[in-house]
């Protein structure tokens, strides 16, 4: 980035430049999503933070739709969330919008993390901006569960009783955090109230992180599918139009697939119990979260012990944090791991087994699997990131990003 | 003294002007705990809700071996008329074998001192994760234990509602309760 400093854009537009010169924005846009010097190589892979970033206007946007029909009151909140459903101009298709953009909003944060963990995105200098994007993702975490609450179903009354209940794990403190977060005695009005106003807040909290996340990002430039830094002009393009065209693209045919789930599958990725209104006094007989919580649930059930089982599970994103320290081996990119590349991808075999054992009761087989995934998952990163960083020899880096693309292209 | 004090600060003696520095400091600290409290303890429940917290109910229409799920504090409350049987197995267990130690006897005592074996009155709560337990109504399955049996993660309570097995480490709670009459019990 360092090498774009120079002379100022000169706008032709006198208005643009009068304001440019008192508050610099038209150059900020112009520096940073204009001439930006990009990697010429990006994959398909890349595409994903701004798919993210669409999601997140989106989610915003039609949550505050919504926020105009919605009443928190345990009394009428589900009544409150029909009337948008089948009287509310439009509200359905608000609702589908942004109930599906939630899991969509998961799907591509997800892929943007494999990306970032396959080509070693998280290694120095990015390893700020790999946190920022852990707190991001669990800033999400905390939106999406609190959202799922408001509609006051069975799955939102008693996921929430269930997951707010994990706090009573913690000694001495654990119940007076309980019932400090629900404001009484069980999930009960005070709690719908407060999960609503967060709900509410947090989404521009994670607004908030994510140009944090995109500062921290324009020091140091984007990471590639090779893992090396560019060595100069040849190995770069200008951001736009380059990019902006492939992340719009991108965003287009991700929203074309969204779009599908919204007009003919909205429910298939929720849970029909979520259409019968929360009664305190009655259980299901099987309580799941949603899909992008399952691997985590998963985890959390195969200890058996109260208190072991949260950790475990707080544990697993908490590795997160520190798998730019983890990390041993001094190439980025998978691409020239060949032994920690197939590791990647059991990786992602064991969570998808965590996610189908945390979606099924914990009996018969579920337990064993459950506990063996659990296990590997931490073994992956304690483990076999330290170790095989030392032991493993890569495949020669090429020379330059130029060097590689225009050798592959013959 | 103050004049040749300045240049000296940060080197060597703690002068005056350290001594302002961590003292502001801190007093700053507890203004900042000080503001900070009221805004955590905003989220504590409020007065009302700590109000509605006393329930009366009339048990004589329980008969023997039935069960009523009454609401409290949010919560489910158990009320169980046990049959002879039900209690004679709870008191037979030794407590070596219990996770959470307690008699059967101190599990159906009010807050006057009063035994009564043949009622049951505990919070419908697994300690597990706050599942309610199946075992209250007819139909019920009671798990191998013959109390309750928490769907979520498996935990078995036994007849006097204490943890026998699966996840949770805690019997069923009692709630503080008072026979007012013989068939008159107020919870809370
Ligand atoms: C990070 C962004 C967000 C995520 C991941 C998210 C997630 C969710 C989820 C999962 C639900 C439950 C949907 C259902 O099953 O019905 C929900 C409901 C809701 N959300 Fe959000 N949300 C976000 C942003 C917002 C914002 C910014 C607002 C308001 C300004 C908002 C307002 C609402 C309302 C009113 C509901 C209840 C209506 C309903 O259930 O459809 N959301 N949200
Ligand atoms: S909540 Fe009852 S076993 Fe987990």
């Amino acid at each position: 980035m360092a090498s774009s400093h120079g002379t100022p854009p000169a706008f032709n537009n006198k208005v643009i430049a009068w304001i440019d010169h008192r508050l610099p924005i038209f150059s900020y846009i112009e520096k940073e999503y204009h001439t930006f010097p990009t990697p010429r190589n990006f994959n398909y892979f890349w595409n994903f933070g701004a798919i993210a970033t669409v999601m997140l206007v989106l989610m915003i946007a039609t949550g505050v739709v919504l926020a105009t029909n919605y009443t928190p009151h345990t009394s009428m909140a589900f009544d409150s969330v029909e009337r948008i459903m089948r009287d509310v101009p439009s509200g359905w298709l608000m609702r589908y919008l942004h109930m599906n953009g939630a899991s969509f909003f998961f799907i591509a944060v997800y892929v943007h993390i494999f990306r970032g963990m396959y080509y070693g995105s998280y290694k120095a200098p990015r390893e700020l901006l790999w946190i920022l994007g852990v707190i991001i993702f669990l800033l999400m975490m905390a939106t999406a569960f609190m959202g799922y609450v408001l509609p006051w179903g069975q799955m939102s009354f008693w996921g929430a009783t269930v997951i707010t209940n994990l706090f009573s794990a913690i000694p001495v403190v654990g119940d007076s955090i309980v019932t400090w977060l629900w404001g009484g005695f069980a999930v009960e009005n005070p709690t719908l109230n407060r999960f609503y106003a967060l709900h509410y807040l947090l989404p521009f909290v994670i607004v908030a992180v994510v140009a944090l996340h995109v500062v921290a990002l324009h020091v140091h430039g984007s990471n590639n599918p090779l893992g090396i830094d560019p060595k100069g002009p040849q190995d770069t393009v200008p951001f736009h139009p380059y990019y902006t065209m492939k992340d719009g693209f991108g965003v287009v045919v991700f929203l074309i697939v969204y779009a599908a789930f919204v007009f003919f599958s909205p429910n298939m990725l929720g849970d029909a119990a979520n259409y019968i209104e929360a009664n305190p006094l009655v259980t299901p007989t099987h309580i799941v979260p949603e899909w992008y919580f399952l691997p985590y649930y998963a985890i959390l059930r195969a200890i058996p012990d109260k208190l072991g089982g949260v950790l475990a599970m707080f544990g697993a994103i908490a590795v997160l944090f520190v798998l730019p320290w983890l990390d041993t081996s001094r190439v980025r990119s998978c691409s020239f791991r060949p032994i920690y590349k197939w590791f990647m991808f059991v990786l992602v075999i064991d969570v998808v087994v965590l996610g189908v054992c945390g979606a099924n009761p914990p009996e018969g087989w579920y337990v064993p699997i459950a506990q063996l995934a659990t296990v590997y998952y931490f073994f992956h990163f304690l483990i076999l990131l330290p170790v095989l960083g030392k032991i493993e020899r890569p495949r020669p880096l090429p020379p330059s990003i130029a060097d590689a693309v225009l050798k592959k292209a013959g | 003294m103050a004049a040749s004090s300045i240049p000296a600060g940060g080197h060597g003696d703690p002068t005056r002007r350290d001594f302002l520095m961590v003292a502001t400091g801190a007093l700053g600290a507890v203004g900042v705990a000080a503001v900070a409290w009221p805004f955590i303890n905003n989220l504590n429940p409020a007065a009302d809700t700590l109000a509605l917290s006393s329930v009366e109910v009339n048990v004589q229409p329980i008969a023997v071996g039935q069960a009523v799920t009454v609401k409290w504090r949010g919560k489910p409350l158990f009320i169980r008329h046990r049959t002879p049987e039900e209690i004679k197995e709870a008191e037979a267990v030794p407590l070596s074998q219990l996770r959470d130690p307690q008699t059967d006897n101190s599990r159906v005592t009010d807050t006057a001192k009063k035994v009564r074996p043949e009622w049951l009155v505990q919070i419908g709560v697994c300690t597990h994760l706050g599942c309610v337990p199946l075992g209250n109504k007819p139909g019920d399955p009671k798990g191998p234990f013959g109390g309750w049996f928490c769907p979520c993660h498996g935990s078995a309570y036994d007849t006097s509602g204490r943890i026998r097995q699966g996840p949770a480490p805690k019997n069923l709670e009692i709630p503080p309760y008072l026979f007012t009459s013989d068939t008159l019990v107020r919870v809370g």
